[in-house]
């Protein structure tokens, strides 16, 4: 484990070379088939989403995306998924469902896009769409935070059976910037708020808020996606030995414990 | 239980002191106020109704039954100012949360319902207000009632952090299990509602109702201006405009909502 600061963690949750949801779409899936669109608006580049297998599994994968050069960064609006971006993820988790494909969703981004345009097309609503329906999909749903978990618009792809992180990602509330401006009226006080918000993976998994910490200490990209990998094969295993029923009492349950 | 008995027992006294509009910054003579629905007879703005005045304009006398009104949140994080931000807002509104659960009936129909007070930390969500809400949700579900619930809130409460925003997620699953047992919800959006209330069960309901000019959204108006540069349009974010673009139902004034809550609760009755 590494001894890195909470601040520390969120510098390197966002680091400019960190991995995103393309990353390891790409190096965990054989044969995958982008699918694009919600069938209502339009195409969000900041989800990337569709079929393939994972060690001979087929699964549907939705990961959120933020690209690498500028150009890609300004289409896939830095990662900050729009309305359309959540129903183009809810739609395929309603596929996978029918056609019983366990779903993994990859989480990073500092939040849902922010603009008039997605006020204007319900980023609100199109978010609590996503927690309402993710509660029923009679399939199995493993969610990684790889990145910046950032408040409502992670937690939009993050309801799963199983939640698990990175070991240098974080998940919260609010960002550290955010916080201390409201608390301190000074964001450059990131770092204490940062403490104070518990937003690390050890937090979490303290909190019970996640099952799972994937190592980073020392690994290569490489080596931490094929840990990754075998975690989630695992975890796919187990999953489908549940029942329909089971699994949906199981995701509420996990949910339902939180804050009792 | 009578209402006034039950909020007799939390503010000592009901509140009957003069309100200072925000709008016209007129101040304005409580009665005067009471017999115009709490809004301000100078400029007809919606000033916001505390929960109890809710409650009163909305039960039928004497039916109103509190639930878990004992629960009160606890420092879990250990985050600075957040004991004497809720002593404070206790305080203030004789409160235990921001949230005030219970049956009661409208025009005789049971119902389950929640008020939200926005004068209690903004109404923010914690690990209280989203577990109270989720025991009303599963009551109502077991119980078969409807929901009614007056949203207003400013989000996910930062002093919890991640309990805070998953209660975003416990909340809408139980409001899904209501749902799936065919039961009807009500949410009535009033100012200000955004964030993650607006992202989770504020827009989870059946029929959605919101007050005219009600604030309702996702992002703050001020955040998207800074981040985006652009200036909002006239009207932004108010329950006008979500009226025009689709998500919401209705905008129903505040003298009339109890008849309306009262007539879709019959439509919706169970034969
Ligand atoms: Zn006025």
């Amino acid at each position: 484990m590494s001894n890195l600061t909470a601040y520390e963690k969120v510098a390197a949750a966002r680091g400019n070379k960190r991995p995103m949801g393309g990353y390891f779409i790409k190096n965990m899936i054989d044969n995958f088939v982008e699918l694009h669109g919600d069938r209502r608006y339009g195409d969000d580049g900041a989800i990337i989403a569709g079929v393939g297998f994972l060690n001979g599994e087929a699964v549907t994968v939705i990961g959120m995306e933020r690209g690498d050069t500028i150009e890609e960064r300004i289409k896939r609006h830095f990662g900050c998924p729009t309305p359309e971006g959540y129903r183009k993820a809810l739609r395929l988790m309603k596929n996978a469902e029918k056609f019983n494909r366990p779903i993994i969703c990859f989480i990073g981004s500092s939040g849902a896009y922010c603009g008039i345009d997605a006020e204007e097309r319900g980023q609100g609503e199109a978010i609590a769409e996503n927690l309402y329906k993710m509660m029923g999909i009679k399939a199995p749903i493993i969610s990684v935070i790889v990145g910046e978990g950032g408040s409502g618009g992670a937690l939009a792809l993050g309801v799963g059976n199983r939640v698990c992180m990175l070991e240098n990602s974080v998940y919260s509330v609010i960002s550290p910037e955010g916080c201390a401006t409201i608390l301190w009226k000074d964001a450059t006080k990131a770092s204490d708020a940062a403490d104070v918000l518990k937003l690390t993976a050890q937090d979490l998994k303290e909190f019970d808020v996640i099952e799972k910490i994937i190592d980073e200490k020392d690994l290569t990209s490489e080596e931490i996606c094929s840990n990754l990998k075998n975690y989630i094969s695992e975890e796919i295993i187990t999953l489908k030995k549940m029942s329909k029923q089971e699994l949906l009492d199981q995701r509420y349950n996990k949910f339902r414990k939180i804050g009792r | 239980m009578s209402l006034k008995d039950f909020f007799k027992g939390l503010f000592g006294k009901e509140s009957k002191e003069p309100r200072i509009c925000k709008k016209c910054n007129e101040e304005i003579k409580y009665s005067d106020l009471k017999a115009n629905h709490i809004i301000c007879p100078n400029c007809n703005a919606y000033m916001r109704m505390n929960a109890f005045e809710r409650l009163e304009a909305i039960c039928d006398d004497e039916t109103f039954s509190p639930i878990d009104e004992e629960l009160t949140s606890k420092n879990i994080l250990n985050f600075p100012e957040y004991d004497e931000k809720l002593e404070k807002a206790k305080k203030a509104t004789g409160l235990n949360e921001a949230v005030v659960c219970g049956t009661c009936n409208i025009e005789g129909k049971k119902t389950a319902i929640f008020v939200m007070d926005s004068a209690f930390m903004m109404a923010s969500m914690g690990s209280v207000v989203g577990e109270k809400l989720t025991r009303l949700f599963e009551k109502a579900t077991a119980e078969k009632l409807p929901v009614v619930g007056f949203v207003t809130s400013g989000g996910a409460r930062m002093q919890e952090g991640i309990i805070s925003l998953m209660q975003m997620a416990k909340v809408s699953g139980a409001v899904k299990r209501h749902s799936d047992s065919g039961l009807l919800y009500i949410p009535v959006l009033t100012d200000p509602t955004t964030g993650g209330i607006t992202a989770s069960f504020g827009m989870l309901g059946d029929i959605i109702i919101a007050e005219p000019n009600a604030l309702i959204g996702f992002a703050g108006a001020r955040v998207i201006e800074q981040t985006t540069g652009e200036k909002l349009p006239k009207g932004f974010q108010r329950a006008e405009f979500l009226l025009e673009h689709g998500f919401i139902d209705a905008i129903v004034e505040r003298k009339d909502l109890k008849d309306t809550l009262s007539n879709l609760l019959a439509i919706h009755t169970i034969a």
